[in-house]
């Protein structure tokens, strides 16, 4: 028996999840990205060679890794807030708001990140 | 008007699959978590202040590894290449591993409907699983 699901694409773009909703799919963006650039990263440096040294030559872009800092960083810290809010279900109520410290927290480190990031590498 | 019970007594409840890696799912975050701080503080004591960059620091925090952050100033990695230090990557690669790839299974599974598709989506994340732990801890006790 398959599963029924009565809502098509279309409508699931249209729903209005707002905050919450947001936090949902970048956490999803952000975890796939992770296991598709550890998985390759390990990959890469075992079978090395050149397609390894090819790989890691996109890791070391500078895009690349603002890429990648913002999922890691953006799933570590949503994964937290997601850790709290289910182990204490008491404090969901209080889940908006721990939304905005969450942003709280995120950009600011995000912002330093990439200002080192870019002045790395185009700075010199 | 008698309140509606909203919780059942957990014997009752069961733990099947889903909800034990549920758990495991928010578990594996903390130790991860774990691992990275103590990483970081591993980083800190190699000298991260004055002889590494930021992208070694995390690189390090990461994957503690010495091949891993060979283009730093720190004069002598031999001494970071103990038993202590492959044990904490080793431990990383399990949880952040069986963290990932079952994640991926559920995001997977929220658009695949078909049974047998899912059964066959099953088997081939949990050998990626095993596969990517495998090829991991190699890694790491060969470095």
């Amino acid at each position: 028996m398959g599963l029924k699901r009565n809502v098509g694409l279309v409508t699931g773009l249209r729903y209005q999840g707002r905050g919450p909703m947001l936090t949902f799919i970048l956490h999803r963006i952000g975890g796939l990205g992770i296991v598709i650039f550890v998985a390759t990263h390990m990959l890469s440096s075992f079978l090395g060679g050149p397609a390894g040294v090819f790989i890691n030559t996109i890791y070391e872009h500078w895009a690349f890794q603002i890429f990648i800092f913002f999922c890691a960083l953006f799933h570590a810290i949503n994964g937290l807030r997601i850790v709290v809010l289910d182990l204490w279900p008491r404090l969901i109520e209080h889940q908006r708001e721990a939304i905005w410290v969450e942003w709280a927290v995120f950009l600011p480190i995000y912002a330093i990140a990439v200002i080192v990031i870019l002045s790395t590498a185009l700075g010199g | 008007m008698a309140e509606k019970r909203r919780t059942i007594p957990l014997a009752k409840r069961g733990f099947d699959f889903e909800t034990v890696m549920w758990i495991y799912t928010r578990l594996s975050a903390l130790v991860m978590y774990l691992c990275a701080f103590i990483g970081l503080a591993g980083a800190l004591i190699m000298g991260a202040r004055t002889q590494m960059n930021l992208a070694d620091v995390l690189r390090w925090t990461f994957m503690p590894n010495p091949n891993h952050v060979l283009n730093t100033n720190v004069p002598d990695l031999a001494p970071w290449a103990t038993v202590f230090w492959k044990v904490m990557g080793s431990i990383f690669i399990v949880f952040a591993t069986s963290h990932g790839l079952h994640g991926l299974l559920s995001i997977i599974e929220d658009y695949i409907t078909r049974t047998w598709v899912r059964r066959t989506i099953r088997i081939i994340v949990l050998l990626l699983t095993l596969l990517m732990i495998g090829i991991g801890i190699y890694m790491i006790l060969t470095a």
